[in-house]
């Protein structure tokens, strides 16, 4: 076996690009229909759906907190590993500016939607 | 003294010379659009926190035609997204023994988007029932 | 050559470590016969055309894993892929991708045999059995888990279909990975905690971003990806576990 192996800390970025890419792949398409079409063109679903106070609603029920963040979150870890692999393979490699604008932006907005989705209230 | 003098080729531009890198390179890049929708709707989420005024201007500027050539791309993109996120499953799972046997390729592949199929429209019916 | 006899143009990547600086392509006119392999195109022009082509074969039946050659610029056993699906057009060949060019289409794998090497590819028993114990049996599902991944002839094309290798030499890689996975599910082998601290090192399986194409061009099915893959999962309870159990294979 091979001496002075460094165990990798990938596992972490790994298991959430994973979480984020099934999310995405099992409901990406429809929330963009819903949210970017369906209800702004009053599609199928009635304008009415996303108005301030249903939103507010939604947003202040705990479920759909874990759901509005899972979604936020989730997607951008996903992206984020994504990308700076896709960097890598393009030949800009590992260094400490493409960590910090991939994981970086991802970890801001995570922050941003927990302080905006526990400042709504319960 | 050795005569060896082995020659490293260079990797660049190697996404372009075979079709299934092409495909691979595109499929990565599904995560950009991955990316700005969740964009989109934590600027939505913000603009919530703001209070009423800030989220109907939000919503307003969803009916933007602009707006509308935004999400038809990101819904062709995260489709794709999908498409090929379960394509790739029977490479990524281990094996799935049913009666002995092991589970066919296309068999995952194909319950990866029946899972999608029923997750999209069990989340439609939650929306419609809270728009009434 | 009769005034009939059909050709095609094979056009072939040299390199002459004493002479050339860097490699470069040189076309032959070979004789075309239906089936003829690429293989038997390569040695034509050794035998008629440039005794100093240089290439690697044995078997000549997709056995022994010694022909792999980059052909039109994807990973193939040449003596398994024929010229006839390429005719009238020419085929290129050149060495296998990714992999330093030791002269014309032969390639440095000392790389790939220290990683071999390095997934300690044996079986260790969990416990020793004295004679009198008798042999290891093992159940037709026993033998399942692990028989496709036993199949590999190390030829190496899942490496030249690698673009993380190709980017990364140290990345254990496909094969590798595939034979580390195959002792692992033996139930005769108790090891695989010892080789956790491979596959969830730097070099290990988190290298991989499931471009699959090493599964693709494999000719015995062994599916290299997926060993790669399942052992990313492994990787992971590993990692996340190891907290909980004081007995994880890596440190
Ligand atoms: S896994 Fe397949 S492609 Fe890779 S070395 Fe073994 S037989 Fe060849
Ligand atoms: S010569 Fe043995 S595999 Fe091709």
């Amino acid at each position: 076996m091979k001496s002075g192996l460094k165990r990798s800390n990938a596992p972490i970025f790994w298991a959430l690009f994973g979480g984020g890419g099934m999310l995405s792949a099992l409901v990406g398409p429809m929330l963009v229909f819903i949210t970017g079409i369906a209800i702004p063109f009053g599609l199928l679903l009635p304008e009415g759906a996303m108005s301030y106070p249903k939103m507010l609603a939604f947003a202040q029920n705990w479920l759909g907190k874990a759901f509005v963040f899972a979604v936020i979150a989730l997607f951008l870890w996903h992206a984020a590993h994504r990308i700076f692999h896709t960097l890598h393979d393009v030949g800009i490699h590992a260094g400490v500016a493409a960590r910090l604008i991939c994981y970086g932006s991802a970890f801001v907005a995570t922050l941003v939607s927990a302080y905006v989705l526990l400042g709504l209230g319960f | 003294m050795s005569k060896r003098r082995p020659y490293v080729r260079p990797m660049d531009g190697w996404w372009k010379k075979n079709p299934y890198f092409v495909e691979y390179m595109v499929h990565e890049g599904t995560a950009l659009f991955v990316a700005a929708y969740a964009f989109t709707l934590l600027v939505g989420l913000v603009r919530l926190g703001q209070g009423e005024a800030a989220w109907n201007g939000w919503l307003e500027a969803l009916k933007s035609p602009l707006s509308l050539a935004f999400h038809a791309v990101l819904l062709v993109a995260i489709l794709y997204h999908t498409y090929t996120w379960f394509k790739i499953m029977p490479r990524t799972l281990p094996p799935i023994i049913v009666g002995g046997k092991k589970l066919a390729p296309a068999t995952i592949t194909g319950g990866g988007l029946m899972a999608a199929l029923v997750a999209s429209l069990v989340l439609l019916g939650l929306v419609w029932r809270i728009a009434q | 050559m009769s005034e009939s006899q059909k050709t095609i143009e094979i056009e072939v990547l040299r390199y002459n470590p004493e002479t050339d600086q860097a490699p470069h392509l040189q076309v032959f006119q070979v004789p075309f016969a239906d089936d003829m392999s690429v293989l038997q195109g390569a040695q034509y022009i050794k035998d008629h055309l440039d005794g100093s082509l240089s290439f690697r074969w044995s078997c000549r039946m997709a056995i022994c894993g010694s022909c792999g050659m980059m052909v039109n610029g994807e990973p193939h056993l040449s003596c398994q892929t024929f010229l006839r699906d390429y005719y009238p057009a020419r085929v290129r060949i050149e060495a296998l991708s990714h992999f330093p060019i030791e002269r014309d289409l032969v390639i440095n794998m000392e790389g790939f045999i220290d990683k071999l090497e390095s997934i300690q590819p044996y079986i260790i028993p969990k416990e020793k059995r004295s004679l009198a114990q008798g042999e290891y049996l093992q159940t037709p599902e026993q033998l399942n888990a692990y028989e496709q991944f036993s199949s590999c002839i190390n030829c190496m094309l899942c490496y030249a279909a690698c673009p993380q290798f190709g980017l990364n030499a140290d990345f254990v890689g496909p094969a590798a990975m595939a034979l580390l996975h195959r002792y692992n599910m033996d139930s005769r082998d108790g090891a695989a905690e010892e080789r956790m601290e491979l596959v969830a090192a730097e070099e290990g399986v988190f290298n991989c971003t499931a471009v699959g194409y090493c599964s693709e061009v494999c000719p015995k099915q062994v599916d290299p990806a997926n060993a790669v893959n399942i052992n990313k999962t492994n990787a992971a309870k590993d990692y996340f576990l190891r907290f909980l159990s004081p007995k994880g294979g890596s440190k």
